[in-house]
């Protein structure tokens, strides 16, 4: 897999959405209780603008100083006894980490929940070279027996019922219980269980790596990031290049931002923060330990107007602040990072060309803006988006072009202008009813698919306004 | 240790942000406002040790409350709710001072107790896999989210506190400061006086949970299903 999740085109996905009613539902009751968490967890602080300004403070420093911190953070790895590999593509990073899957003859790989494995295609990459791979996170376990991407970056299978859930583990795993979450998740935890035990690599993602130390931090709630990082001799962090901080400080500034921002937790079950391999005497954690740092297109951004998109700490609430999402779910985004920050930074990873429609699935209402832990203006990023798809790109919708071309020539010419607004009534005359249009025709369709349209007076407002004065009602 | 690709990388970041490579004198700014300080400032041990109660109602975790004398006794009863027989801990010089070692040593009859034995090697996650409880001694207690810091090492494995079914911490009163944020200063002041942190810093807020499944809570995943809080005044 990479960023983008398949060739089906906007349109079509957005309708598969809409047309989904479980997934629908699901998600606007996920959105509903994380926002509710959100918010409560802001205000049981009282300063929760404060918070977020100190947030944004501590990622604008540290993008502005991006080179010095991520040279810090390899030497202190280094010098805990790992391996640091800077990576600028996902191809080179993925054959990185094959050759250590090589090298160690690696037969089972256990996975914590990552987005830039995801990104840069892992998992595929390992099984080409025989190694089976096994994410950890209930969710992802889910989403890969059943071979279907995520579609939240925090819940990743969200859209799925639990009926389908139970039929997923029954014919890929043999699993005979009942529906009821507790007796699946206690069947995951005995399968799982025994795959942390047997792996000879772990790999995980990265949260927040601490400059000063070299440390990686990890955030969980099942504990499945600490099996992964405990058990395996062999473990292997991948980063994408901007998720670090200078010290330990900010380091808990952002994972208190991150918790509450993403699921109304103070902090989750699991904070961990793991540095090198395991020191002489520990049984615990590894004694290879390598660290990842992937750039994959990120450094475009760098130093452009939209430095502030990699200021991101992946907690999704502008995902579940958005009313777009709310309708069309995840998979609509066509990308593994959905909602306003996937439209910001996807067409930014991987270029306008398949991701032209992103800017466009939001109402620019700002909720995203508002609900950023780290104060990034989601909104304005996506208004910038437009311009630069219309104006130097040349990418604005083909309607959209046609209907502008139209605009312009009709509104130059009064005569023409004048004569369609007395004709637009007679004209949709067959479409009207009781003043209203149900089911209009051509562009018209779009609009009354989803609510009704109200039918053309057949007076303009300079007619009436004309009457109105030849009556003398002034008043 | 290796370090691969590194020059190029870092360049290019640089040329990228319009400036050359930046190797020293970054230093971090004052920044404009400090909220993490203010969180329960000034607050004494008992109010803390309040906060924490109230909190571990939120986490699903039990919370006692006892002194040194009664210790035992709690240790006692909460292992036998547990339905505890192999019990696995760190090795620990608080047990001695707490008086757990005396007991560990009168239950012997009930309780097998595996002490963390850096010589046995692998043998130690074979029985922490199998354990009932795992006991460990917090190193710093944050009060507002309920979490128990551990700075693991050769004496006190990750494992302890993460693949037996249930797990309890005992909770010296003081250990608990207001937050997460004063844990951090004290890593980062070691770390800056050149004290490296443990290679594996766990922060630990009651037992394993997902809401992965149609949203559900679901208490006790991969981790520990229970977790109890001893507080020991």
């Amino acid at each position: 897999m990479s960023i983008k999740l398949g060739e089906v085109p906007y349109k079509d996905r957005v309708q598969t959405g809409i047309e989904d009613d479980f997934m629908r539902q699901a998600v606007s009751s996920a959105q509903g209780r994380f926002r509710n968490g959100r918010l409560t967890q802001a205000a049981e602080l009282g300063n929760w603008e404060d918070w977020r300004e100190l947030g944004s403070e501590i990622r604008t420093h540290t993008l502005q100083n991006l080179d010095y911190y991520l040279k810090q953070l390899s030497d202190n790895v280094a010098r805990r006894g790992g391996h640091v590999f800077f990576a600028e593509t996902a191809e080179e990073a993925n054959q990185y980490v094959k050759n250590i899957i090589k090298k160690k003859q690696a037969k089972k790989v256990v996975k914590a929940k990552s987005m830039v494995t995801e990104e840069i295609g892992l998992n595929k990459a390992l099984e080409e070279v025989g190694a089976e791979v096994v994410e950890s996170d209930l969710g992802e376990w889910i989403l890969q027996l059943d071979e279907d991407p995520p579609s939240h970056i925090v819940t990743p299978a969200l859209h799925k019922n639990r009926q389908q859930i139970r039929e997923t583990f029954a014919k890929k795993k043999g699993y005979t219980g009942s529906d009821t979450p507790e007796e699946m998740a206690a069947f995951a935890r005995e399968q799982l269980r025994q795959d942390f035990l047997a792996a000879d690599v772990g790999v995980t993602g990265c949260n927040f790596a601490i400059a000063e130390s070299g440390a990686v931090t990890l955030v969980t709630n099942e504990g499945n990031a600490e099996m992964v990082t405990s058990l395996p001799d062999t473990v292997i962090s991948v980063m994408g290049m901007e998720r670090i901080v200078p010290t330990w400080e900010e380091m808990e500034v952002l994972v208190g931002l991150l918790t509450r921002a993403a699921v109304g937790q103070k902090l989750t079950s699991y904070i961990t923060a793991i540095t090198g391999a395991r020191l002489e005497g520990e049984i615990d954690g590894p004694e290879e330990f390598h660290l990842v740092v992937v750039d994959n297109g990120r450094s475009k951004i760098l130093g452009t107007e939209f430095q502030s998109a990699l200021h991101c700490i992946r907690c999704a609430a502008c995902i579940n602040a958005c009313p777009v999402y709310r309708h069309i779910g995840g998979h609509a985004y066509n990308s593994i990072y959905p909602g306003p920050i996937g439209a910001v930074i996807t067409p930014l990873l991987e270029g306008y060309d398949d991701h032209k429609e992103l800017p466009y699935a939001s109402t620019l209402c700002a909720a995203c803006t508002e609900a950023c832990p780290v104060k990034i203006p989601l909104h304005e990023h996506l208004i910038r988006h437009r311009q630069i798809i219309v104006e130097q790109e040349k990418k604005a919708p083909t309607a959209e072009k046609l209907m502008m071309k139209g605009f312009a020539k009709w509104s130059s010419s009064p005569a023409i202008y004048n004569l369609s607004a007395k004709m637009a009534k007679p004209a949709l005359g067959p479409w009207t009813k009781d003043g209203m249009i149900e089911n209009g025709p051509g562009p018209l369709k779009d609009w009354t698919g989803a609510r009704d349209f109200y039918a053309p007076q057949g007076q303009s407002f300079r007619a009436w306004f004309k009457q109105r004065q030849k009556d003398g009602e002034t008043s | 240790m290796t370090i691969e690709n590194r020059e190029e990388f870092l360049n290019k970041l640089a040329s990228r942000l319009g400036r050359e490579r930046r190797t020293e004198g970054v230093e971090r700014p004052q920044w404009s406002v400090t909220p993490q300080e203010e969180v329960f400032k000034g607050m004494n041990q008992d109010e803390l040790a309040e906060v924490l109660e109230k909190h571990c109602q939120v986490i699903h975790t039990t919370f006692k409350r006892t002194d040194r004398a009664g210790l035992t006794q709690v240790l006692r009863e909460t292992i036998e709710g547990y339905e505890g027989k192999l019990i696995v801990t760190s090795n620990d010089p608080r047990h001695q001072e707490y008086g757990v070692a005396e007991f560990f040593e009168e239950a012997r009859e009930q309780l097998d107790v595996h002490v963390w034995d850096p010589a046995a090697g692998k043998e130690n996650q074979r029985i922490a896999e199998k354990a009932d409880v795992g006991l460990v001694y917090s190193d710093i207690t944050l009060a507002e989210s309920g979490t128990v810091t551990l700075f693991n090492n050769k004496n006190n494995g990750r494992s302890i506190s993460l693949l037996p079914k249930t797990f309890i911490a005992i909770i010296p009163k003081s250990t608990l400061v207001p937050r997460m944020t004063q844990a951090a200063q004290q890593i980062h002041r070691a770390q800056a006086q050149g004290e490296d942190c443990a290679s594996y810093v766990s922060f630990i807020s009651g037992p394993s949970n997902s809401a992965d499944i149609e949203m559900n809570l679901i208490v006790g995943v991969h981790g520990p299903i229970k977790a109890t809080y001893i507080l020991v005044d």
